[in-house]
């Protein structure tokens, strides 16, 4: 069962009272961009087994989008952050880096132990 | 004109607490900065409550204010008012960005009574929110679901709580909480 604070309201939300919002932090291509941006922003995307950023949404709740950071592998939540942003804060990166030294995901990377 | 019922009319359970259909009640969703003084001021001046802090509820004589969401709150007043609730905040708030409708008449309420525990606990076997007393009592407000629908409640002093959902899942609602207080389903999860 995952466990995400909501940067919104507060609440240690269980899994039941969120939805999913898959990938995050993607850059949207719509009209005036190259075919392949466009199936590349639809399609192809991250789909890792560890370090992952995705989007949630409290939908039984307070109804805020908001970001966070966890491990697909062990389900461990490295953080959640405000869905007001374009990259993951430096703190949330902290706390990977310190969780899994050497981690990648798409352009971002902690600095290796 | 035709006279507003509420969604059960009044039906009403005896189990492990009481769950009664708490009749109608006004509900005015206020949307806007509720970190401003101008929202302060016109939700002071229109129900006489101060604007509550995140996930609280304040109350003063037939008012209530909850809040919903950074930038939402739910007015509650008698059924009677909630349209003149909606003018007094357009009033209050003019030239302020901010949204008030009247959705009084989308909503069902419910009255839990009963002993503290017990009351806990029929709420905890519909919800994924914490009932210890620790963590929620009379003042707190929180928005979930109940099994497969979206509420809210809140509890207006020990052994009694509101639970508030769409009046088009009020049957649903009802069945829960009768369920989950029937005679005999106790757990005494919340016992001292």
């Amino acid at each position: 069962m995952l466990i995400l604070h909501c940067p919104y309201c507060g609440v240690m939300a269980d899994e039941t009272e969120l939805h999913g919002g898959g990938e995050a932090h993607l850059t949207r291509h719509g009209p005036g961009s190259s075919d392949e941006e466009f199936h590349d922003y639809l399609f192809a995307k991250e789909n890792p087994r560890g370090v992952h950023f995705e989007r949630w949404r409290h939908v039984n709740g307070c109804g805020k989008w908001f970001h966070a950071a966890r491990d697909t592998a062990t389900l461990e939540v490295f953080g959640t952050y405000s869905a007001q942003t374009t990259e993951p804060p430096q703190a949330i990166r902290d706390a990977i880096t310190a969780r899994r030294p050497g981690w990648t995901w798409r352009h971002l990377a902690g600095s290796a132990k | 004109m035709s006279e507003a019922a509420s969604a059960l009319d009044g039906a009403s359970f005896e189990g492990l607490v009481r769950v009664a259909d708490a009749g109608l009640r006004g509900m005015v969703t206020l949307r806007g900065d509720l970190g401003a003084d101008a929202l302060h001021a016109a939700v002071k001046q229109v129900s006489g409550c101060d604007m509550p802090g995140q996930r609280k509820i304040t109350a003063a004589g037939d008012s209530a204010v909850a809040w919903m969401a950074p930038d939402e709150a739910l007015l509650l007043c008698p059924h009677g008012q909630a349209d003149a609730t909606c003018a007094a905040l357009a009033r209050a708030l003019d030239g302020v960005h901010h949204l008030a409708v009247n959705v009084s008449d989308a909503r069902a309420t419910f009255a839990l009574e009963g002993d503290d525990g017990a009351l806990r606990e029929v709420l905890a076997k519909l919800a994924p929110a914490d009932l210890s007393a620790e963590a929620f009592g009379p003042g707190d407000f929180r928005r979930t679901r109940l099994a497969q629908v979206p509420g809210a409640f809140w509890m207006p002093r020990q052994g009694a709580a509101r639970v508030i959902c769409f009046r088009s899942v009020a049957q649903y609602m009802f069945d829960l909480l009768t369920t989950a207080a029937a005679k005999g389903s106790g757990v005494g999860y919340f016992q001292a």
